[in-house]
């Protein structure tokens, strides 16, 4: 493993499948009557947060928690960036109390790549702006290993704002690395300029993308990031792009529904998919706490790219 | 290289070990088998084997990986982390008198560990340790209640146990 971990990119197709394998077994602790292993502890791991997250942050935390390393939160909300520091200065200053790791969220994206050249500590990019989240991508295919058993040759539809997500970006990096097809659609405004060059399919319609898919993987309509009018009303969103038990049956018939959450019901997916017998949206929450355990687990292990050791 | 115990050897062995389990166990009804990734564990199926053999009792069997519970796991953090195994005990272990099972007895860190990790599974009312192997050279203050063979070694000397499930065949075999 490198010394962070920022993108998909600095996995090889090995490393992800110990990420995957070693998350077999972290799931197996969240089993026990006591869920804690001995693994990391002395070792400090900073949650910095510079975004609202409930799932990601809890993920994390429990993660870190059941390694017993000690953690520390730190939400931006409530700390001296509200003062005017930079993120530079927050992190060595955080880095001077000599972490071992520092999980980062941030709004921009590449500020994890900026703390990885200023800090000694392991960092992790728990979502960047719109460039990554790679521990979604690494639970999204552990999730669709544990029901297709291999993600080689599977199609894989994503549905939704392809612009603003990281989730999307993630994906399709490992998933094309892994060798699955991946066909994606949304509005014409919410695509990225360069997605060719990514080695997926695009559709315009809903209904080809989904078309004798194994996976359906939706993303949200990031009303947040959003500094314009892509789509004329999110009434419109749904009729044209949203997940419906009709667009459904076009999928295989044992066909699997991921949505990294939070869901916007009624837009981009109907209740009775989410809540749906294809629905595997909460196994994802669970699976990302084993997940990160690997990752942490994995990182802090020793640097094999000597450069940065 | 000396080849120590061959397959015959080995299942002979296993025998003796399950009919020792038997003799000192009044009764088996709170018995269950532990073994230790990776060898420990095809060692427990077939001590479990052997002993349904002898008297038709099921004795209930679990693996139990201590990669995470080693105690020289971050301090060379050099190259990967060891690889975890899988960790699988069916059964509640409380109240239950446990053999734990692992293929060579050396420094007695292994077993250390497994210790720690199996009091986090329950209260068993005993643990026994059952070994194919007894190299010495004990770094800590354990000692196997059944012991297969013997082996007198030096440190620089290494233990190979090859087993069927395993490695394609059975065999112990000390290397320079």
């Amino acid at each position: 493993m490198k010394k962070d971990l920022l993108s998909i990119n600095d996995l090889s197709r090995d490393e992800i499948y110990r990420v995957l394998d070693t998350a077999v077994a972290m799931r197996e602790i969240g089993e026990r009557p006591i869920k804690k292993v001995p693994t990391l502890r002395g070792k400090t791991v900073v949650n910095l947060f510079y975004e609202p997250s409930t799932r990601t942050r809890t993920s994390f935390e429990i993660a870190e928690k059941r390694l017993s390393a000690d953690t520390l939160n730190i939400a931006v909300q409530a700390s001296s960036v509200q003062k005017g520091e930079t993120l530079a200065d927050t992190a060595m200053n955080i880095e001077a109390m000599a972490p071992d790791m520092i999980v980062l969220r941030h709004q921009s994206s590449g500020a994890c790549h900026l703390l990885s050249r200023i800090c000694r500590s392991r960092i992790i990019n728990a979502g960047d702006g719109m460039h990554e989240h790679p521990t979604q991508a690494l639970l999204d295919a552990f999730t669709i290993r544990q029901h297709k058993q291999q993600i080689e040759g599977l199609k894989v539809a994503i549905v939704g704002d392809l612009l603003h997500s990281r989730v999307l970006r993630s994906n399709v990096l490992l998933l094309t690395k892994l060798g699955a097809e991946v066909w994606m659609s949304g509005p014409q405004t919410l695509v990225p300029r360069g997605l060719d060059q990514l080695g997926v399919r695009f559709s315009p319609t809903v209904d080809e993308a989904v078309e004798g898919a194994d996976v359906v993987m939706m993303l949200r309509i990031q009303q947040e990031r959003m500094q314009g009018a892509y789509f004329p009303s999110l009434r419109e969103y749904y009729n044209v792009f949203g997940m419906t038990v009709e667009r459904m049956r076009r999928a295989k018939p044992d066909v699997i529904v991921m949505h990294p959450g939070p869901m916007n019901r009624g837009v981009e997916i109907a209740s009775d998919v989410a809540d749906g017998p294809y629905s595997v949206i909460l196994e994802q929450v669970a699976n990302g706490v084993a997940v990160r355990m690997a990752v942490l687990y994995l990182l802090a292990g020793g640097v094999e790219d000597e450069a940065v050791a | 290289m000396p080849v120590v115990m061959d397959a015959d050897r080995i299942g002979r062995t296993l025998t003796r070990i399950a009919h020792e389990i038997i003799e000192r166990n009044r009764t088996l009804d709170q018995l269950v088998l532990v073994g230790i990734q990776r060898r420990g564990v095809p060692l427990a199926r077939r001590l479990a084997a052997a002993i349904h053999a002898i008297n038709q009792h099921e004795v209930p069997t679990g693996a139990l990986d201590i990669t995470l519970y080693r105690d020289d796991l971050m301090r060379h953090t050099v190259g990967t982390q060891p690889v975890v195994g899988r960790t699988d005990i069916p059964f509640s272990i409380d109240d239950k008198r446990i053999l734990l099972v692992d293929d060579v007895l050396y420094t007695g860190r292994t077993i250390r560990a497994a210790l720690d990790a199996l009091i986090e599974f329950g209260r068993p009312t005993s643990i026994q340790l059952v070994v194919l192997i007894d190299r010495g050279h004990r770094e800590l203050p354990i000692k196997a209640d059944y012991v297969g063979k013997n082996v007198p070694t030096s440190p620089s000397q290494s233990v190979q146990v090859r087993l069927a499930e395993t490695d394609g065949r059975d065999e112990v075999e000390i290397q320079e």
